[in-house]
């Protein structure tokens, strides 16, 4: 008799089948909450328009601006204009949309905006269970708390807009568990570095990733919202993690979460959420996370990951590899370690958030950014800006030498003009080192924001653990 | 979109592997708000020099790279950032098929909404595709076969609905708005309670 023990996944894609999926046609899937920002959203709106169609759940959508949104006070509320035209007719262009169709949006200068990844679950919107959307693929982030949540493109924008739905084929799953205690120094973005390092960048393709495992349960929600948010680093297009009591109390009193006997109601369904004992996987993989380091990329996927007490390997004959590292400017077999850094980036969907900012200042406070490295510290959203000035995190960084600005997804991808200039070195705290990412020529080494930070005081790749010691 | 049923073209070959999306159109380009003109952009950081110039070594600016349809990459091609604005880029190109061992599964979702065929084809057919840049092979979309000038064939996965999709040209939008009474049908069901 086959089992009636599901998935975490499967239970949330169970309950979002409007049609179920045939050998002829994929499922037709309800989302719960859609959503969007100004790059991708555009031309589904046109299609809107081309066809006469309404948004038809404008209580399901939700708009904000981050992109290409400027980061200097100034232009954001100094009145200072936007330096990038098609940046600015970009926001302009959402602005127009979101009225003319209905859409909330948290714009501009709206008290709550931020990179949509950030701002979804620190609103309670995000919530387990529940699908999201977005044109965005790091809406693999949203699955930290049990959601089920992918990146789309902006066909399935305006599908979602017009419909609610979408038409996807079943993927498969991948449980990923993880056992042994992260060692000091050692954080959330290290383990998922690793796990991308360990299965690939094209590991996840076809697969919903379920973190499991003593490791994962110990994390708080700023760090599960690492790890599921580089899900689509490996490939995968969503990353869940089962919502527990850290679950609960992260989303209690939110913003737009549940309330009252709502809340307590949500709570029962939740609660039901995990996977079943029994329920099979597609594929397995075990990691032990004690024996983890700091790791830090030294190529142009994050794929290409070593501790950062390692050497770079070597791949006599690969042509791409070869490429790759002429590209960093990097020698095989060469320790990445004490490489000179010109720019350090703290911020993005992957550590943009309050415990990345004091992780940060934890190691900066009473140190100075080396000379001639240029520090940029972006809070994910206006709310972990506030939460961090509050706390006088802002004074920490400022005084070290670092910039700090409002909310975006910044240096992250440059839209908005925060680039790292040709051919300089960048340790980032974001998810993609890809050629090019952060500026024309940009050299990128991913990292957690305690490496970045040991970085910047250095002025070349350090590891945390020594300045944690002095 | 323009059905597709058959392509025949010689093929371009970029002799990389893991192509992202960030490779394919740069994110400065995506500051547009409609969907044309970015075939001017497409691998805009490989293509053009930092003068603007065309770089000569790059695959698509040899003369023999003109009128070609069908892009063959290395292992996981489109990963990376949702950005549709990739499909678009190569189909605003000319690019109608790209062809590699893996492909990313949001590029490959958004190049079948925009009439750009993903082929995913086995190590053997595409070592050979790799090896003869600028065959003249055929793409079949009803049989999903590439067909090399060998004679020898390759299938590559293409689920039944999306078939229909390509052949007709028609797009999922209105496939979506015809299971009007399924969706609302739904949203009664969970907005009184019961199990969806």
């Amino acid at each position: 008799m086959p089992s009636t023990a599901q998935t975490l996944f499967e239970k949330v894609w169970r309950r979002h089948e409007v049609v179920a999926e045939t050998p002829d046609t994929p499922a037709v899937l309800y989302v719960d909450l859609h959503l969007i920002h100004e790059v991708t959203s555009p031309q589904a709106f046109t299609v809107l328009r081309e066809r006469g169609l309404e948004v038809r759940r404008p209580d399901l959508t939700f708009a904000t601006m981050d992109h290409s949104t400027p980061t200097r006070t100034e232009q954001v509320f100094g009145g200072a204009p936007i330096t990038i035209e098609a940046a600015a007719r970009q926001v302009r262009e959402l602005e127009v949309n979101c009225d003319a169709f209905g859409v909330e949006l948290l714009g501009l200068r709206h008290a709550r905006r931020g990179i949509v990844h950030i701002i979804g679950p620190e609103l309670g919107l995000t919530q387990p269970g529940k699908t999201v959307v977005c044109g965005d693929s790091h809406t693999s982030t949203h699955g930290a708390l049990g959601a089920l949540a992918f990146g789309i493109g902006t066909t399935e924008v305006g599908h979602v807009l017009a419909t609610q739905c979408l038409l996807q084929k079943k993927p498969r799953t991948l449980a990923i568990n993880v056992s042994g205690r992260l060692a000091a120094g050692v954080t959330a973005k290290d383990l998922i570095l690793a796990i991308i390092g360990r299965i690939g960048v094209a590991g996840g393709t076809g697969h919903v990733i379920e973190y499991r495992g003593a490791t994962i349960a110990a994390l708080d929600m700023d760090e599960r919202m690492t790890v599921c948010n580089m899900s689509i680093e490996a490939g995968a297009r969503a990353g869940m993690i089962a919502p527990d009591e850290t679950t609960y109390a992260y989303l209690a009193g939110r913003e737009r979460a549940p309330r009252g006997e709502a809340w307590e109601k949500a709570l029962e369904e939740w609660r039901r959420l995990p996977t079943d004992a029994g329920a099979r996987f597609d594929r397995e993989i075990d990691i032990d996370a004690s024996a983890l380091e700091p790791m830090v990329t030294y190529g142009t996927n994050p794929g290409m990951v070593i501790p950062v007490t390692g050497t770079i390997p070597q791949r006599p004959g690969d042509a791409m590899f070869a490429k790759s590292l002429a590209y960093m400017g990097f020698e095989p077999g060469g320790p990445v370690a004490e490489q000179p850094v010109d720019v350090v980036f703290v911020g993005s969907c992957t550590n943009g958030r309050i415990s990345d900012l004091r992780a940060a200042a934890a190691l900066l406070r009473g140190r100075k950014v080396a000379p001639g490295v240029q520090m940029l510290v972006v809070p994910g959203s206006q709310e972990v800006k506030r939460e961090a000035e509050a706390e006088g995190l802002h004074q920490v960084f400022l005084e070290a030498g670092a910039q700090w600005r409002e909310s975006g997804c910044s240096m992250c991808l440059g839209m908005n003009g925060d680039l790292v200039p040709k051919g300089q070195y960048a340790v980032s705290t974001s998810n993609r080192n890809f050629e090019g990412r952060q500026g024309v020529g940009a050299r990128t080494l991913l990292a957690s924001p305690l490496t970045a930070a040991a970085s910047a005081v250095r002025g070349r790749v350090t590891d945390p653990r020594e300045l944690m010691q002095e | 979109m323009d059905p597709i049923k058959t392509l025949r073209s010689r093929t371009v070959v970029l002799p990389a592997s893991d192509v992202d999306t960030d490779q394919i159109i740069p994110a400065r380009f995506l500051t547009t708000t409609t969907r044309s003109g970015l075939g001017a952009h497409l691998f805009a950081d490989w293509r053009y020099g930092s003068d603007g110039q065309p770089k000569t070594e790059f695959v698509l600016n040899r003369p023999e790279a003109k009128g070609c349809t069908i892009l063959v990459a290395g292992h996981n091609f489109g990963c990376g950032s949702s950005r549709e604005h990739a499909p678009w880029a190569l189909t605003d190109y000319g690019f109608r098929a790209v062809v590699s061992t893996q492909i990313a599964d949001i590029f490959r979702n958004n190049s079948l909404k925009n009439g750009l065929l993903p082929v995913i084809v086995d190590q053997a057919a595409h070592a050979w595709l790799m090896e003869h840049p600028g065959a003249e092979v055929t793409v079949d979309v009803e049989t999903s076969t590439l067909t090399l000038p060998t004679g020898q064939t390759a299938r590559f996965p293409l689920e039944p609905f999306s078939r229909y999709c390509l052949m007709n040209g028609v797009d999922e939008l209105g496939f979506l708005l015809n299971r009007e009474q399924e969706i609302r049908g739904y949203e009664q069901r969970r907005a009184s309670g019961l199990p969806a």
